[in-house]
């Protein structure tokens, strides 16, 4: 067991689970009925990707800690999400814009993990493969409607793609962790992820009218614990109840 | 670790027999005319000293109703003679929706559930669409909603009867 292994279980993990929470707090707040249910299904999904994950993070960190405990009474420089996940729902343009993001790294990254030396990570992977495809599905089809769309929905979603691109350039910045899981044939190199990822993205931004911006310089880490100053927000309500009540069960 | 003495592999058959059977009863809480073994989530059931091991495989990762199975198969099996129930959660492979049973797909069309419309495991376009409304039978129909009141589930209206159905997706 390595250390590297761990906290690439809980970038996995944590991404999921924050996103999960991001898609949670829209839940009757959508702007009708039918995304109220996409994205709450969404939700449920990824938060179910990251309960698996967590699970086995817990095993890997060997203390004895559960899904339950991981994810709600860790400190925030111990989440290791994706800077992405964490960005605010915004308006609807943001909240698509930040899925779709997601949703087409995760598609590649799961495509490769199906196939990792660690079979946990690669059954895991597998089964979320099949979901992702539909959350791509989902959100791309949001991306071209309101890119192509009216003026006022095109201007909006060119400021979201605007505040969110940045965030983008972590996902394929490989550190330490990484190379650790290259090397062991645990995880792809994020350089054979990467042009897989634009492709995709560039297709679909075209076909919605959307300019495709510059790959991203500016790297923002999540994955290192360095969180910005919307994340304090997401964790409190995250883990109001088991920090007022630990240990609290029903 | 050794068997009980008494038993015999005709006793051990038909007791793996009983569980099975048991597992036949145990229904889906969000569909409950299909069972776990027309859902297709059963991997596996083995004997144990003293009760039994059955594998099972979610639906969908974040599927409410799959905690719900896991203590429903709990405890039907307990209250059928089963000392010792373990459930085991299996990942690999994992799940698809060409795992019901063709008696499962009859139960779902019957109870107004259009089952999916690819039977084997095949990976093409997503989700697919119902062949027919389970209501009239008409072919013309269309999607309301990709996602309905359940995560396997998508919401479609019959062109023909004007009726709107589940639809349960392809994965």
């Amino acid at each position: 067991m390595s250390a590297a292994r761990l906290a690439y279980v809980l970038r996995l993990a944590d991404t999921n689970l924050i996103l999960a929470q991001q898609l949670g707090a829209l839940v009757g707040h959508a702007p009708s009925i039918e995304e109220d249910l996409g994205l709450a299904n969404t939700a449920l999904d990824v938060l179910g990707q990251a309960r698996l994950l967590l699970s086995y993070a817990g095993e890997l960190e060997g203390l004895g800690r559960d899904e339950d405990q991981l994810a709600f009474v860790r400190d925030p420089a111990d989440y290791l999400n994706l800077a992405l996940a964490e960005q605010p729902n915004g308006d609807f343009a943001h909240t698509i814009v930040r899925q779709f993001l997601i949703d087409a790294w995760q598609r590649e990254l799961y495509e490769e993990l199906q196939r990792s030396q660690d079979e946990r990570l690669a059954a895991i992977a597998a089964k979320a493969l099949k979901e992702t495809r539909f959350h791509l599905r989902y959100s791309s089809g949001w991306v071209v409607r309101l890119g192509d769309g009216t003026p006022d929905s095109h201007g909006r979603m060119c400021a979201a793609l605007d505040a969110l691109w940045p965030f983008t350039a972590e996902l394929f910045d490989a550190d330490a962790v990484d190379q650790a899981m290259i090397d062991e044939a645990v995880a792809p190199d994020p350089a054979l992820i990467a042009p897989r990822w634009r492709a995709r993205v560039q297709a679909v931004l075209s076909e919605a009218t959307l300019p495709m911006p510059e790959p991203a310089r500016f790297g923002w880490y999540g994955k290192r614990g360095q969180h910005n100053e919307h994340f304090g927000h997401v964790l409190a309500e995250l883990q109001f109840m088991q920090r007022a009540y630990p240990g609290a069960r029903w | 670790m050794s068997l009980p003495a008494a038993e015999s592999p005709a006793e051990r058959d038909t007791r793996l027999a009983h569980a099975w059977n048991v597992l036949g009863l145990v229904m889906d809480p969000e569909i409950p005319v299909l069972s776990v073994l027309d859902l297709g989530v059963i991997h596996f059931v083995e004997l144990t000293e003293n009760g039994v091991r059955v594998g099972l495989t979610p639906t969908y990762s974040g599927c409410p109703a799959t905690r719900v199975i896991s203590q429903s198969v709990q405890q039907a099996l307990g209250a059928n003679g089963f000392a010792e129930v373990e459930v085991k959660e299996v990942l690999s492979p994992p799940w698809s929706s060409a795992d019901i049973t063709e008696a499962g797909r009859a139960k779902l069309e019957a109870f107004g559930i259009a089952p999916p419309s690819r039977p084997v495991r095949s990976l093409g376009e997503l989700a697919g669409r119902p062949r027919r409304c389970p209501h009239c039978h008409g072919t013309d129909t269309e999607c309301l909603s990709e996602y309905g009141s359940t995560p396997c589930k998508a919401l479609y209206r019959c062109r023909t009867c004007r009726e709107p159905f589940d639809y349960f997706k392809c994965l």
